[in-house]
């Protein structure tokens, strides 16, 4: 790239002559009179007490032929607040959440599971066209939201319905989205999945991985400048990390100062491939140091190691305008998405380790048993009662209508262009002409 | 410490040597010749150029907006640019080297007068640049980006394409980046060859969503720079470099706008419609006069202004009357935005049309160094294909 930028300058020089063929004072000559003079400037230094002067980086000398050797073997730790039976580690740690907070906590990841199995299945018998679930990484979603300030903006991939969950956006609107019908807030524009609140401010998620990382960087600083004490968390996969827009946000969001949470959820795979395909550093959250980040890498199914990494960083975040990166350990225990088989790649082994010994939903349920807030019955009530919830909400979903049909050209620009007029007018000629040909009364009119 | 001022030395020195261009040559290219010739003159055979392909001229001192100052066209997108900081408290500018200014000068002093957090450099990543562009824009401010050349602007064409033009649309309205507007030098400049002299609006133009806009001068320039910075949809706006110091006219100096996807009709005629954009407006001026003396025909000049959405009204208006169409851009023939309009002036004018529709474009070849004089589509080559069309 240096040498590319030494086109474009170059490139101004010889503008600057063509402009002015006849120009008289080789200034040429200053320059490298310049140059003589820095040399010059540079002989009194006291060579035993030399220190490396390059603008680059500030380091010293040293005079042995050493490669830096990256560190794999035994990585930046896993910070883990209770073990697997949910009983705490370190009584320091306990972030001493109320029983209430936990409850909610449980609920509201347990919620989503119910609606991932039922849309899931929906999705198998074709009532919606495609669903992506969020198996075994419940805890990361509900534990960073937890952490947050509601009027915190969010940025995600696509695996982080949690965080909308959390939020308490309605069961009713998450299934608006999937069957894009009437009520969907999206005007039934995007695939499955595919959410967005203003209200609960989490921005329209969108399919081209990891455009939403530099993005992230953009809205924090914009936040920054208004000084509301707010601050963003943006969400990706392990697999995004590799696309040139994180490099992008990372180092963008580093130099400019972002109050910025960077969230990767690690789960081992990006539809079939593993990480040993996807990188050979350590993991992603050894990449933070290299953009002058501060990182930690967290076990992500330990929705307390989540909420404390969290908390911490949106209070630093905010507080020094600096960008964050929380790299959580998880496992996709879901296929990819209703469009992939899993099992092509991967053993149903390893697959049954973490749904039945390391679960975030289990896991807390181990914690609030021990402090008698959760029981058998409890748990039986709420698990007929979310199904009912999901189911009616599913229900009522299937039985909307699709959004009018002329919502198909309207948000292109923020104005009807006349160009857009024109081709709507068309299209309703042709519908009136060939009605019985197109799937009109499923739209609202 | 000892660093740090070596560095800001250093700096200073590049940022005086380019603020100097008009004082004198001290180009690498300059080096390089005086080494060549002892005496320190430039008068080699080598260095003499082919003489400009167009010649700028000025319109009529637009008086409806107050007082006007002499500018050419990078002062005048200073002017738009300071106006809207101005204005805008949450206005910021950002991309490579604007700090000190800007490669071609158009943020000198901005970022002393209006402070280090709103015109600020970024990294060295075009689509970071855009990406961020889109935050800021999301988050409600108003985000001016600058790409330092149109032919450095692909490594950002997912973040336009996939999301700056999409943002509303696949939202439902929830969120926009409407308030993005992207700058970048455009077009052929003399000697910039295949990444330094690209016109690339038409790859943009098949993309829903965003708008695309070419000034030819200084007051058009601002005017539709600073309607870009208000539109409410994300704007590429492209200026074409070889104007940035060759065009000069007075410009008003309050803010004031210009319409978008409005086409001017620069110069009335009754034989042959004219479009172009950009410095190729110029270049057909020049051939309107040429072809009124060699062969007594009325040209009726357009130009396009917003490439897209584009002005289908005025075009396909002149064609109705004058009966012939040719279309020129600096770009590439195939799929170049001229097909777009042959096309559906086609479609509107069929029965108007007295001969096919020229297209005097690029040739479908990278941009060229050395052979630039015959790689474009100059003013001969217009007066050749007009003469052509009349005999039809």
């Amino acid at each position: 790239m240096a040498a590319i930028r030494g086109v474009r300058l170059f490139r101004i020089g010889c503008y600057a002559t063509r402009q002015n063929p006849t120009s008289k004072t080789p200034r040429y000559l200053q320059l490298r009179e310049f140059r003589v003079n820095g040399v010059h400037r540079q002989q009194p230094f006291d060579s035993s007490a030399e220190k490396p002067q390059f603008p680059g980086a500030s380091a010293e000398f040293v005079d042995q032929l050493e490669f830096i050797k990256p560190n794999v073997i035994s990585g930046i730790p896993v910070y883990r607040v209770m073990d697997r039976q949910g009983q705490i580690i370190n009584p320091s740690e306990d972030p001493q959440l109320t029983k209430e907070q936990v409850l909610n906590f449980y609920q509201k990841m347990t919620l989503l599971n119910t609606m991932d199995r039922i849309l899931y299945e929906s999705q198998r018998q074709g009532r919606i066209s495609f669903y992506m679930t969020n198996y075994g990484e419940e805890g990361t979603h509900i534990g960073s939201a937890a952490a947050l300030d509601p009027n915190d903006l969010v940025f995600g991939q696509y695996r982080e319905a949690g965080v909308l969950m959390y939020r308490g956006f309605p069961l009713d609107l998450f299934m608006a989205q999937c069957y894009a019908n009437v009520d969907d807030l999206g005007k039934g524009r995007q695939m499955p999945v595919h959410y967005g609140s203003k209200d609960l401010n989490f921005v329209t998620i969108s399919s081209p991985l990891a455009t939403q990382i530099p993005q992230a960087a953009g809205a924090a600083y914009a936040l920054k400048r208004e000084n509301n004490n707010r601050a963003v968390i943006c969400f990706f996969g392990e697999g995004a990390a590799s696309e040139g827009d994180a490099h992008a946000g990372f180092n963008f969001s580093a130099t400019l100062e972002c109050p910025l949470i960077f969230f990767c959820r690690n789960n081992g795979y990006a539809i079939s491939t593993p990480t040993n395909e996807q990188y050979r550093g350590d993991g992603i959250a050894a990449r933070g140091p290299g953009y002058g980040m501060m990182s930690i890498r967290v076990d992500g199914n330990d929705v307390f190691a989540v909420y404390n990494a969290t908390k911490e960083a949106r209070r630093r975040a905010v507080a020094e305008n600096q960008p964050f990166l929380i790299e959580a350990m998880t496992y996709r225990i879901g296929h990819h998405s209703t469009s992939d088989d899993s099992s092509a790649y991967r053993s149903v082994d390893e697959v049954n380790y973490w749904d039945k010994q390391d679960h975030p939903i289990s896991r807390l349920r181990h914690y609030m048993n021990a402090r008698n807030w959760w029981g058998e019955e409890e748990e039986r009530t709420w698990r007929k009662q979310s199904r009912k919830l999901v189911m009616e909400a599913f229900e009522k979903a299937e039985r909307r209508l699709k959004p009018k049909v002329d919502l198909l050209f309207s948000d292109v620009y923020q104005e009807m262009t006349p160009n857009l007029e024109k081709q709507k007018d068309a299209m309703w000629r042709h519908i009136q002409q060939y009605k019985e040909h197109y799937p009109i009364d499923l739209y609202d009119k | 410490m000892a660093a740090a001022a070596r560095f800001l030395s250093r700096s200073a020195s590049i940022k005086s040597a380019i603020s100097n261009v008009n004082g004198g040559v001290h180009s690498c290219l300059g080096i390089t010749l005086v080494r060549l010739s002892p005496n320190g003159t430039c008068s080699s055979r080598t260095q003499r150029r082919h003489v400009s392909h167009f010649t700028f001229q000025p319109d009529p001192v637009p008086t409806q907006y107050g007082p006007t100052q002499k500018m050419n066209l990078f002062q005048s997108v200073t002017s738009a640019l300071d106006n809207t900081l101005a204005t805008d408290p949450t206005a910021v500018i950002f991309g490579e080297d604007v700090a000190f200014g800007g490669v071609f000068r158009c943020t000198v002093g901005l970022r002393d007068k209006y402070g280090k957090d709103r015109v600020f450099n970024t990294p060295l990543c075009e689509q970071g640049i855009v990406g961020f562009g889109i935050g800021v824009a999301v988050a409600g401010a108003t985000a001016i980006a600058e790409i330092q050349f149109a032919d450095y602007i692909y490594p950002a064409f997912d973040q336009i394409v996939n999301e700056a033009a999409k943002y509303r649309y696949r939202s439902g309205n929830l969120f926009d980046c409407g308030n993005l507007t992207i700058r970048a030098p455009w077009g052929c400049v003399g000697h910039g060859s295949l990444y330094h002299s690209q016109s690339p609006e038409a790859f943009f133009a098949h993309c829903p969503g965003i708008k695309i806009v070419v000034p030819r001068s200084p007051v058009q320039a601002k005017g539709l720079l600073l309607s870009c910075i208000a539109d409410q949809n994300p704007c590429i706006f492209f200026e074409p470099k070889i104007l940035y110091r060759a065009a000069v006219e007075q410009v008003p100096t309050e803010p004031y706008t210009i319409p978008l996807s409005q086409a001017e009709v620069l110069q009335e005629g009754s034989d042959v419609t004219l479009v172009a954009w950009g410095t190729q407006v110029h270049v057909m001026r020049e051939v309107a006069t040429m072809a009124q003396e060699k062969l007594g025909v009325s040209c009726e000049l357009i130009d396009l202004q917003t490439i897209l959405p584009w002005d289908t009204e005025t075009v396909c208006k002149s064609v109705a009357k004058t009966g012939r169409l040719l279309i020129s851009h600096e770009a590439p023939v195939t799929g170049g935005f001229a097909a777009e309009i042959s096309s559906t002036v086609q479609e509107e004018c069929f029965l108007n049309l007295e001969a096919p529709i020229a297209r005097v474009c690029g040739y479908d070849t990278p941009f060229p160094h050395i052979f630039e004089p015959f790689y474009i589509p100059d003013k001969w080559k217009c007066f050749d294909a007009v003469k052509r069309m009349i005999n039809y």
